[in-house]
């Protein structure tokens, strides 16, 4: 399988790891020359939403991408990579300042909250189900929070206090959480996608 | 490892592959924000002035940094005096996403630096070599900067630093193991982190570079170097176009290795800072905390 890793800013290295660690082949996208290589996934690792999303667009990566997932190309998105996918980002007080766009790609019908559970101080990690199967360690770094589903066809793969923070819709995979941090041994392996 | 340490570390690492921009105000924040910064370090005068200011420097006023904190999502991180416990407190009670315990400042020790592990909040610290750094993350720094020579617009002292720490870590990775232990006595660093080190290739934490960063093409360079990301400090705010300058440097350390696009970053950027070079200067920062 190749897998296309978006490489523009943030944790690229460990997701390229945490694709490599399951047999893929991985390459790094970070212009639009880069896509020639055909992919059999596209990976959004974790980062800055804002920087990513700026960067997409100005290096001309934002409407091939948007093309291929809105395309049926499936998607592995961790964080930052699932605030650029959401369809709406309802971070309070927001609204109307347009150097926060309300969404990018908006490919997946989610509302999300940026640094839902606050700042670094924040950050946690708790010990939960995925997709049926128990004690995966789930890292949340300043990480979203998924506020509203807005599809009946999501299927939520991961909870936390009640709210999903992993869901599947058609072509898409993303995580509030990183996946691609947990430590090796009893990490999310096979059949994620 | 603290599960609280690894957290701090994995926020660094989703900074990588970015550029901290120094900020002053909430409006300087906000147009280093929607110029693609991953983070903003919030200080009441950039290194340039500090310089030119002369006297004590401490920390910012929290207030000030509040103001920045309520103007953007992107992490914001403050600085305090090196061995400052109280100012780190102070900082951490406003829940600042990371703290610079940095040479930039007054140190408040000239021997000590603060007991990081003491503290839920995380820490970036400045290094020079392999010594300083692993000496930092010792201390519980989950994050690593060269130091550089802040405020000069000079870069020669980050590069410096950068190739030292480089050429020490493949020094330690090529040792045999029973030679770790002169290896760390040497580089008077704890003996865990020197095998880390020999293990991996890498410091344990990620490594930006800072200090004299003011171009696109100086940005590309640390990367080449090795860096992992970069801090800007005076570069952008005391230059003539601060939007466009940030957002290119931003887009030369995602493509650094690209050097068509960066010659049309580089282009039209108005006037970099004026800058000093780094032997004219009477304070020496990077000698602050070692």
């Amino acid at each position: 399988m190749k897998v296309g890793v978006l490489s523009v800013q943030g944790a690229f290295a460990e997701m390229e790891a945490y694709w490599r660690g399951k047999g893929a082949e991985v390459f790094e996208i970070r212009q639009p020359a880069d896509l020639d290589h055909g992919m059999d996934l596209l990976a959004l690792p974790g980062g800055e939403s804002t920087v990513q999303g700026k960067l997409l667009k100005d290096l001309g990566l934002f409407a091939p991408l948007k093309q291929a997932i809105d395309g049926g190309l499936p998607v592995f998105a961790t964080c930052a990579g699932l605030i650029l996918l959401a369809e709406r980002i309802d971070d309070p007080g927001r609204h109307g300042d347009e150097t926060r766009p309300e969404r990018w790609f908006g490919s997946l019908p989610v509302a999300v909250r940026r640094n839902a559970y606050g700042r670094q101080l924040g950050s946690f990690t708790t010990v939960g189900n995925f997709d049926g199967r128990s004690g995966m360690t789930m890292t949340f770094i300043r990480a979203p929070a998924i506020t509203a589903v807005l599809s009946p066809e999501i299927e939520t793969l991961s909870t936390f206090n009640g709210a999903p923070t992993a869901v599947r819709w058609r072509n898409i995979t993303a995580f509030t959480w990183h996946p691609e941090l947990a430590p090796p041994t009893g990490a999310a392996t096979a059949k994620m996608v | 490892m603290s599960n609280r340490q690894e957290l701090n570390r994995n926020l660094a690492q989703m900074l990588k592959g970015g550029v901290i921009m120094d900020v002053t105000t909430p409006e300087q924040a906000k147009i280093a924000e929607a110029a693609g910064a991953c983070a903003v370090m919030a200080l009441e005068r950039i290194p340039a002035d500090i310089r030119a200011a002369g006297g004590v420097s401490r920390m910012s006023d929290p207030a000030m940094i509040k103001g920045i904190q309520n103007a953007v999502s992107i992490p914001v991180m403050a600085k305090c005096r090196i061995g400052h416990i109280a100012e780190a407190r102070i900082l951490e009670a406003i829940e600042i996403d990371y703290i610079d315990e940095s040479e930039v400042l007054s140190p408040a020790d000239d021997t000590r630096h603060i007991d990081k592990t003491k503290f839920d909040v995380p820490f970036v610290c400045g290094a020079r070599d392999l010594g300083e750094a692993l000496r930092r993350i010792g201390e519980g720094a989950t994050m690593i900067r060269t130091k550089g020579e802040p405020g000069t617009g000079d870069v020669v002292q980050a590069v410096r630093h950068m190739r030292k720490m480089q050429s020490e870590i493949r020094r330690v990775v090529s040792l045999r193991e029973d030679e770790l232990y002169e290896a760390a006595k040497e580089l008077a660093a704890p003996l865990d982190l020197v095998k880390y080190v020999h293990a991996n290739g890498k410091l344990p934490v990620v490594n930006f570079a800072a200090g004299g960063v003011a171009t696109p093409a100086d940005a590309a360079l640390m990367m080449e170097l090795g860096a992992e990301g970069v801090f800007v400090g005076s570069g952008i705010f005391k230059s003539g176009d601060p939007a466009k300058r940030a957002a290119a440097i931003v887009q030369a350390v995602t493509n650094w290795q690209d050097s068509k696009l960066l010659a049309k970053l580089s282009e039209n950027l108005g006037p970099a800072m004026v800058g000093i070079n780094a032997e004219e200067i009477e304070t020496i920062m990077e000698e602050r905390g070692k």
